[in-house]
């Protein structure tokens, strides 16, 4: 074993072999390289799962895992107790009671992404006793776990998911979800009963059409005929009532709806097809409409179902908002659910944890990553008499705030709502297909009446039968179909190129936006820059530079800290220098300090590190330090990076420059969006002359450039623009929320926030923004699939219906031409190119995909 | 051709039979979740204790013998 050890460390020091985690298969940093054993791991996190996935015999997941595609992602637990989740109240209105000791609740997860995952969670019952069953829905990434209270509770077996990787969070809205979950049965099943009834229709009447080319005894067709009239009427008045509902609807609003023409055609053919079959002669056309009612109702389910994913995203995010608090009283603390908070309150915030409400600090010193609100990757420090934000995390000791607003008065609540009322703001969507409704249902009448009245004069015997071949033909079964159809194909190969847009009409607004009146925003933190920081300038002896920086990385990988973890990240050029022992002494929001193999180290802040040394040697700060240093320290802050001083035995040694780097497609994709004739412009909440430096590398003026933007004022920005033409917002924070919402379209990219997922159009799930530009081009190629397919679809009805009108088919005629125009409408859906990964090829770095998935 | 009298309500019982199992799973909830069931039915059923030794993950399978 430790000849094993021995030989990976010494494989890592000089033939630079990387180290895959045992966990995640990540690379580990050196600093985290350890000694002692073969299991490796990039952080704390993984070790946890890794460890308690092994503790209880479920090995087999790293198998699977292997097995299944998808990126790797590094385990990210809480680490929490969710002790508020056992409060009696609490399960009372989020736990269903299944039985005498069982309940049921649901869960949103994190960090759910394949089929192993599936297999661990369901697995559950094994890492937390007294769980009865786990079943997940990997594409809700939602979880139902059914517990017996006798044997656990409900916060063990929260902890047990963490335990796992998998944080849960409570879903809120189980009403509205299981109310919309029985919808959708019901939809079903309206569906199955159409469909049965359809095709049993459908084969009567082929014995029908048979029997009128070669003959057909009496008794036999009455017989067909009075079946098919007893299966059409289950099913028109079944399944069917939901068109004669929404036509009834229409009547009332006095708008035009597709629903209309369809309530009269089916209206019409039942009562027309009932007559002539009592009577005995004549066409029956429940062929026709029983297959109308099906496939319309095909299209609304798949319809439905798209709108749906929109809506659990919302709810994904609500859950994720923080539901507990640990509230001070005395020298006590406890979990509270969040709706208990009263203001003055104090409340504690661990290391690591979040904010429940905005409030002041009043004990503690630490830093808080405020890039929920500011778009800021950079922790701010905070002591005592400073104010924080709900939402905001605390990433290096524990604080404790006094409570000055709460839920929807704080910052972010605030936030919330405007993003909230922009996208209610939003003109309401209007289908391509629902534009032709309106002239649609006033030709089809028309002409309905017209070629009624006009075979009267003729031939008053088939008047009736003309007039009501004449609307099965116009029924726009292509026509509703081929939106919807086309749509969710698009859809479909957008989310297996990572592409999740939301729905149809957001492929819509994309093309229907003129470029050369269309501006592009871009948020630059996150979205123009890689998410996270890395090591972007060095100052000091370069011949030092390969031992120093090997000594940052190993101590800075006992940190947890944005500009630690940026460090920790270093690898040395030159093998040899990897540190032994590594010893960390004192750590805090400013800085670090350690001992790296007998050398004394300071890395931190100036403050810090002048603090540090003036300490020791109470020495004069101003001779001490070199002018080159301070030179540096400047002009390192000018240019947007973060200026860290690193210390080594009671001397200056370097200065690093800490920052963001600009995403490598970031420059190709304005030139190319500034190609098609867009406006491209910079909001960010950085500094200005940061946002200008950004903006110069990539080719954009200072006019183009905007700094220091609150959420707000990105808001009025996107406003302002939207008054001379659309608006496309590209953003990834909390912060760019309100502003996607407020924009025609909004996208957010990936590893971006939450909040940013839910107000945003589309997100675009493979990292770097080349994927807008294959967004635009695949909307663009969506919109001509579905324009093409409402031109057949058309072309058909226009066709039958002047056969019909003419008298040249019957409903024999329609009947066969119908399910053709639909097939047809299918085929071109089916067989269309719209977003295929050949098509645009964006160019995605190995460096870039680690470092988003290391957010 | 009189069997058809009997034939043909059998085969609309038949089909309705067919049409009550499919509405009895659609209300039961078979059909919520159509994402995760593809990926369930890959994971072998293994008896559901702990495995006493958690270590080896899979044993290698032996080379393919020649029949002698």
């Amino acid at each position: 074993m430790v000849a094993l050890t021995d030989s990976l460390f010494a494989e890592a020091r000089n033939e630079q072999v990387d180290v895959a985690c045992s966990h995640c298969g990540l690379e580990v940093p050196l600093g985290r390289i350890a000694l002692e054993t073969t299991e490796q791991f990039c952080c704390a996190g993984c070790q946890v799962v890794y460890t308690a996935i092994r503790a209880h015999g479920l090995d087999r997941y790293y198998c699977m895992q292997a097995a299944s595609p998808g990126a790797p992602t590094p385990a990210r637990l809480s680490g929490r107790n969710y002790l508020e989740l056992d409060n009696a109240e609490f399960l009372d209105s989020y736990a269903l009671r299944l039985g005498a000791n069982l309940r049921s609740i649901e869960f949103f997860l994190e960090g759910v992404h394949c089929s192993a995952c599936i297999w661990l969670v369901e697995k559950l019952a094994r890492v937390a006793p007294g769980v009865v069953e786990s079943r997940l829905d990997l594409g809700r990434t939602l979880v139902r776990v059914v517990w017996d209270e006798r044997t656990t509770q409900l916060s063990r077996v929260a902890q047990a998911l963490d335990s796992l990787g998998y944080p849960p969070h409570v879903g809120r809205d189980v009403k509205s979800r299981e109310l919309r979950q029985l919808d959708n049965r019901k939809l079903l099943i309206k569906i199955a009963l159409a469909g049965a009834g359809a095709g049993n229709v459908m084969l009567l009447a082929f014995a029908l059409y048979g029997g009128s080319f070669h003959g057909m005894e009496g008794q036999y067709s009455a017989l067909f005929r009075w079946m098919s009239l007893v299966i059409g009427l289950v099913v028109l008045l079944g399944p069917g009532s939901l068109f004669f509902r929404g036509a009834i609807a229409a009547l009332r609003t006095r708008t035009a709806h597709l629903d209309l023409p369809i309530a009269i055609g089916l209206g019409a053919g039942t009562i027309a097809g009932t007559i002539n079959t009592v009577s005995g002669q004549g066409e029956i056309y429940f062929d026709s409409l029983t297959g109308l009612v099906f496939f319309l109702l095909v299209g609304r389910y798949i319809q439905r179902r798209l709108e749906q994913r929109a809506t659990d995203t919302v709810e994904r995010l609500f859950s994720l908002t923080p539901s507990y608090a640990r509230l001070r009283q005395g020298d006590t603390v406890r979990e509270v659910p969040i709706e208990a908070l009263e203001l003055g309150q104090l409340v504690e915030v661990l290391a690591g944890g979040s904010f429940p409400a905005d409030g002041r600090v009043v004990e503690g010193e630490s830093s808080v990553d405020l890039s929920l609100l500011t778009g800021e990757s950079r922790p701010v420090t905070v002591v005592a008499g400073d104010n924080v934000f709900a939402g905001a995390l605390n990433v290096a000791r524990p604080l404790t705030a006094q409570i000055s607003a709460l839920g929807r008065d704080t910052r972010v609540g605030k936030l919330l709502c405007l993003m909230q009322d922009c996208a209610q703001r939003k003109a309401p969507i209007v289908q391509l297909a629902d534009r032709f409704a309106g002239y649609f249902t006033v030709a089809s009448l028309v002409l309905f009446v017209g070629t009624y009245f006009g075979w009267r004069l003729l031939d008053s015997r088939h008047a009736l039968d003309h007039a009501v071949t004449l609307l099965i033909v116009s029924c726009p079964c292509g026509l509703g179909l081929a939106t919807p159809f086309a749509v969710s194909v698009a859809l479909g190969r957008a989310a297996r190129a990572s592409i999740l847009v939301k729905g149809g009409e957001v492929l819509e607004k994309l093309i229907s936006a003129p470029a050369h009146r269309s501006s592009v925003f871009l948020d630059k933190t996150g979205t123009l820059t890689d998410p996270g920081l890395r090591l972007i300038e060095w100052h000091g002896a370069s011949n030092q530079r390969p031992r120093l920086e090997a000594e940052i990385a190993a101590l800075e990988s006992k940190v947890n800290h944005p500009v630690a973890r940026a460090l920790s990240h270093l690898q040395p050029t030159d093998a040899a220098h990897l540190p032994l022992s590594t010893e960390l002494l004192q750590a805090s929001g400013n800085g670090v300090e350690g001992k790296v193999d007998g050398r004394h180290l300071h890395i931190g802040s100036e403050a810090f590190v002048v603090a540090a040394l003036s300490d020791k040697h109470t020495i004069n700060t101003g001779s001490f330090f070199p002018q080159w240093a301070t030179d540096a320290s400047q002009a390192t802050s000018k240019r947007g990076n973060t200026p860290v001083w690193v210390a080594v035995d009671g001397s200056l040694a370097a200065i690093i420059g800490v920052g963001s780097e600009i995403r490598s497609d970031a420059k190709s994709t304005i030139a190319a969006l500034q190609g098609r004739g867009f406006r491209v412009a910079i909001l960010s909440g950085d500094d200005p002359t940061a946002v200008r430096m950004v903006g110069a590398q990539l080719g954009l003026d200072e006019m183009q450039c905007h700094g220091g933007l609150t959420p707000e004022g990105k808001v009025q920005f996107v406003e302002a623009a939207a008054g001379h033409g659309p608006v496309i917002m590209v953003g990834d924070g909390v912060n760019d929320a309100a502003a996607l919402s407020a924009a025609n379209v909004g996208l957010a990219v990936r590893g971006g926030a939450e909040a940013s997922l839910t107000a945003a159009d589309a997100y675009l799930g493979r990292p770097g923004v080349g994927v807008i530009v294959e967004l635009l081009d695949g909307a663009a190629r969506t919109m001509s699939v579905i324009r093409r397919c409402l031109w057949v679809s058309l072309g058909y009805n226009v066709v039958a219906a002047v056969l019909a009108i003419t008298g040249s088919i019957g409903p024999l005629g329609a009947a066969i031409l119908m399910p053709m125009a639909s097939f047809t409408v299918l085929a071109i859906a089916l067989v269309s190119r719209t977003f295929d990964k050949t098509l645009t090829h964006s160019v995605t770095s190995g460096a870039e995909w680690e470092a988003s998935s290391w957010k | 051709m009189e069997v058809i009298y009997i034939l043909m309500p059998l085969a609309i019982l038949l089909a309705a039979g067919a049409l009550v199992a499919f509405m009895r799973a659609a209300a039961g909830g078979q059909f919520d979740d159509l994402d995760t069931p593809p990926y369930r039915m890959l994971h072998d059923d293994e008896a559901d204790v702990p495995v006493p030794n958690p270590g080896t993950p899979s044993t290698p399978t032996p080379p393919p013998t020649t029949l002698a």
